[in-house]
């Protein structure tokens, strides 16, 4: 059976210049599969030029930049603001304050270019604009008040800053009155770098097992461990650290230590980090899953070769957000670490101070100096969450499965080594001589699989 | 045409057919690794457990001396056996409250302004610093609010106070807003700075939240609303607010989650009060987590497990706000997977 249809197609000379639809019929033939007297005269009819290109130009609208229009709107009302809320400030009212100018001035703006923009547009008009301008300046705020952060330590802190004895030396030989030129961190830098560590060295491997445990194997359970590790991520930070403090020091009997901070810290990231494991785990494709068991694959190796590099960035990313969260956090230190002026590199015996918790003790002080150091301490504290975060940008941020080039590169490798080695397996199957004896099953490619006996 | 055959039964006199039996024997290697997966589980479950359990163990102690009175007492002198969290809780409420009213607007906004006003060559980096102002230590935030907003926001306070005073919420005693002699102290330190500073920590957890379901607004509806006419501020209002319903209650409830739990920046701003105090614009205030901070070196072993019975009440609170949240999340149209 023939079907014909008759589609109206739109003919368009020369896109972009000038647009001159002429609506023609075009006879399309689609033959059914049952069709006997084939039509070789199917074809597609591509119409003619219809003479000379029409003379009705069009501009063109740029839809994605604002027109010169609304930027006059903008300016002319942001000047109109500004001299108004002079006048009010200066002259004609009692106002003052900088915030108040602002406030009163920002209220002024939006208020001038509503009417502005009224003059032109009708009401939903005005009402999207404005909206527009409401949501930048939202915008504007939360940037601004962050960026106010930033500049406000790093100006305070940048005469000990740039002093190279405040990442060198600790606080044991520098009283309070000492200039700047003596004393540093150096003890809280490593107190910070030693708490992390054993942090990581008891949450990651924990927090990964975790997570496999239950995306993988978890079954009924999995359910019940969830909701307790979704429960505990609402856990205050400083109940970790008086969890800590009530058990490992007062009932145990251990100093206040390192080693107790690093717990503390890891009772308060371990939930934190599982729950995101968890959520990029849940993300690897089902199929590599189902994939690799078809393949004969025992459920270890999959998770291990198949779903854990699969996962690899966003579990990286999980592992160095909840570093950056443990870094940052001050209360549980607060209680377990003890503090302390002089270096000391034993986790285990004697108080340990981290940045957090130095900042903290030095903004405390009456003393410039100290608080200069304080803001320098908080600045260094920033810039090596900075730099975590910014390693997490670069690793993470791609899609389960997703590879870099240089990932991609080392997967084509791994898998042209893989053909090398079938190859030479299939050459030494067909060479039973060359076959050693006690091998039952050499080729294999999982010699634990479950289903060696097909395979062989 | 084609025609899809139902097959008939061949036999209709033979047994039903039974579905197969499986049977997977796991392997030596399979079984350990399914112990040890379980085993961690279990493991980190047990944890947890054991933290919650010592909490309220150790909490009970306090509480069976003081009883029912322990949510009414305001004052706390745990060692003449009169304690309770009237106060501290209500701080720590209010504190929340101020920074979930402060930064909720502006989490709203700014994630919409990410979604749907920016343009497309500055999405990434908004959503990057966003994330970044996440991950600054709350002791940063402290420092900036008692070293530079501390000074600056007084003059706002008084604005508040003499225009708004005769709200209980924003009366101060002792201040005269007319006099701008008047000492600034009666200002400072207060819930109200305290909850300026949280809502700035708070603020960028809400927007990534928010962001993240902003931005699973299905294309079809936007480009429909567009389609019909709509500007783009109504395209927001009937189909990006509406759908992000859940994430912006859930993302909201997850902020304040947080705001509950600060301990450094409200211990560095507040000085710390023991009475019922509504007035958020006066000097003195107190939150749970402060307290425990400055009171658990030189507490006994009672007073220990009084606070342990204030933390407590601290974490059966953001218990419920977190699963409120993730229910909120969990059962909108963009669904769970914009839980962050």
């Amino acid at each position: 059976m023939t079907d014909t249809i008759i589609t109206p197609a739109v003919d368009i000379d020369d896109v972009g210049s000038h647009l001159s639809a002429s609506l023609t019929a075009r006879r399309i033939e689609v033959d059914g599969p049952s069709s006997t007297s084939r039509d070789d005269s199917a074809t597609t009819v591509i119409p003619k030029r219809s003479g000379a290109p029409a003379t009705n130009y069009q501009t063109r609208r740029a839809l994605g930049r604002a027109s010169r229009q609304d930027l006059m709107l903008m300016a002319g009302a942001g000047v109109s603001a500004l001299c108004t809320t002079m006048l009010l400030f200066g002259r004609l009212t009692p106002m003052q304050g900088t915030l108040g100018f602002m406030v009163v001035g920002f209220g002024i703006f939006v208020a001038t270019y509503a009417v502005l923009v009224s003059l032109t547009e009708d009401r939903q008009a005005v009402i999207d604009r404005v909206m527009a301008v409401m949501l930048t300046s939202a915008a504007v705020l939360a940037g601004g008040a962050l960026f106010s952060v930033v500049v406000f330590t790093l100006w305070r802190g940048r005469q000990a800053l740039l002093k190279s004895n405040f990442y060198l030396e600790d606080m044991s030989r520098t009283g309070p009155l000492d200039p700047l030129s003596q004393g540093g961190i150096a003890h809280a830098i490593v107190g910070t770098l030693i708490m992390i560590t054993l942090a990581l060295i008891i949450t990651v491997p924990l927090a990964l097992a975790c997570a496999v445990f239950l995306n993988e194997t978890g079954g009924r359970t999995a359910g019940l461990v969830r909701t307790v590790v979704t429960a505990m991520t609402a856990l205050p930070s400083i109940l970790a650290g008086l969890f800590i403090f009530a058990t490992w020091i007062l009932i145990l009997g251990f100093e206040r230590s390192g080693l107790a901070a690093a717990i503390a810290i890891s009772i308060m990231m371990l939930p934190i980090i599982i729950r995101s494991a968890d959520l990029v785990l849940r993300l690897v494709p089902g199929n590599l899953r189902e994939a690799s068991s078809a393949l004969g694959a025992p459920h270890w190796r999959t998770v291990w070769h198949i779903v854990l590099p699969t996962g690899r960035s966003g579990l990286t990313t999980a592992v160095i957000l909840g570093v950056a969260r443990g870094i940052g956090e001050t209360a549980p230190v607060l209680l377990t670490a003890g503090f302390t002026s002089t270096m000391n590199v034993d986790p285990v015996k004697g108080p340990m101070v981290s940045l957090p918790l130095a900042a903290f003790e030095f903004v405390r002080s009456p003393q410039p100096a100290l608080v200069a150091r304080g803001f320098a301490t908080a600045a260094v504290l920033m810039i090596l969450v900075l730099i975590l975060f910014t390693i997490a940008r670069i690793i993470g941020g791609r899609p389960a499965g997703r590879l870099s080039k240089r990932q991609a590169r080392a997967a084509l490798v791994h898998s042209a080594h893989d053909r090398e080695r079938i190859d030479a397996r299939n050459q030494a199957k067909r060479q039973p001589a060359a076959r050693q004896p006690e091998n039952r099953h050499p080729d294999g490619p999982f010699p634990d699989g479950p289903f060696n006996e097909v395979l062989v | 045409m084609d025609v899809t055959m139902i097959p008939e039964a061949i036999d209709a006199d033979a047994p039903a057919p039974t579905p197969r039996k499986l049977v997977a024997t796991d392997g030596r290697s399979d079984r350990i690794f399914h112990k040890g997966a379980s085993f961690s589980g279990v493991l980190v479950m047990a944890i947890m457990v054991a933290v919650g359990m010592f909490l309220a163990i150790e909490a009970a102690q306090a509480l069976r001396v003081t009883g029912l009175s322990f949510l009414t007492t305001s004052e706390w002198q745990p060692d003449r056996n009169k304690f309770g969290i009237a106060a501290v809780l209500l701080g720590t409420v209010l504190i929340a409250l101020v920074a979930g009213v402060i930064a909720l607007p502006i989490a709203i906004a700014t994630a919409l302004f990410i979604t749907e006003v920016a343009p497309v060559w500055l999405k990434a980096s908004l959503v990057a610093l966003v994330d970044l102002m996440a991950a600054v230590p709350s002791v940063v935030y402290g420092l900036w609010g008692l070293f530079l907003l501390q000074g600056n926001i007084v003059g706002l306070s008084r604005w508040i106070n003499g225009w708004f005073g005769w709200i209980p919420f924003f009366h101060v005693a002792r201040a005269d807003p007319n006099s701008p002699l008047s000492s600034a102290s009666v200002y400072t330190a207060s819930t109200f700075i305290a909850g300026v500073v949280v809502a700035m920590m708070v603020m960028p957890i809400q927007c990534v939240v928010m962001r993240e379901v902003f931005s699973q607004v299905p294309g079809g509806e936007r480009e429909g609303a567009f389609a019909l006419g709509s500007t783009r501020w109504g395209m927001i209002r009937v189909v990006a607010l509406p759908f992000g319903r859940g994430g912006i209650i859930g993302g909201t409830m997850l902020g304040l989650g947080r705001a509950l739990g600060e301990t450094i920046a409200v211990l560095l701003i507040i000085s710390p009060r023991f009475d019922i105090n509504f007035h958020i614009l006066e000097a003195g205030s107190n939150s749970v987590s402060s307290l425990i901070a400055l009171r658990y070196s030189e507490s006994s072993g009672f007073g220990l497990s009084a606070l342990m019975a204030a933390g407590l009440a601290l974490f059966a609170l953001t218990l419920v706000v977190n699963f409120t949240a993730s229910w909120f999340v969990a059962r909108s149209r963009s669904g769970a997977s914009s839980e962050a």
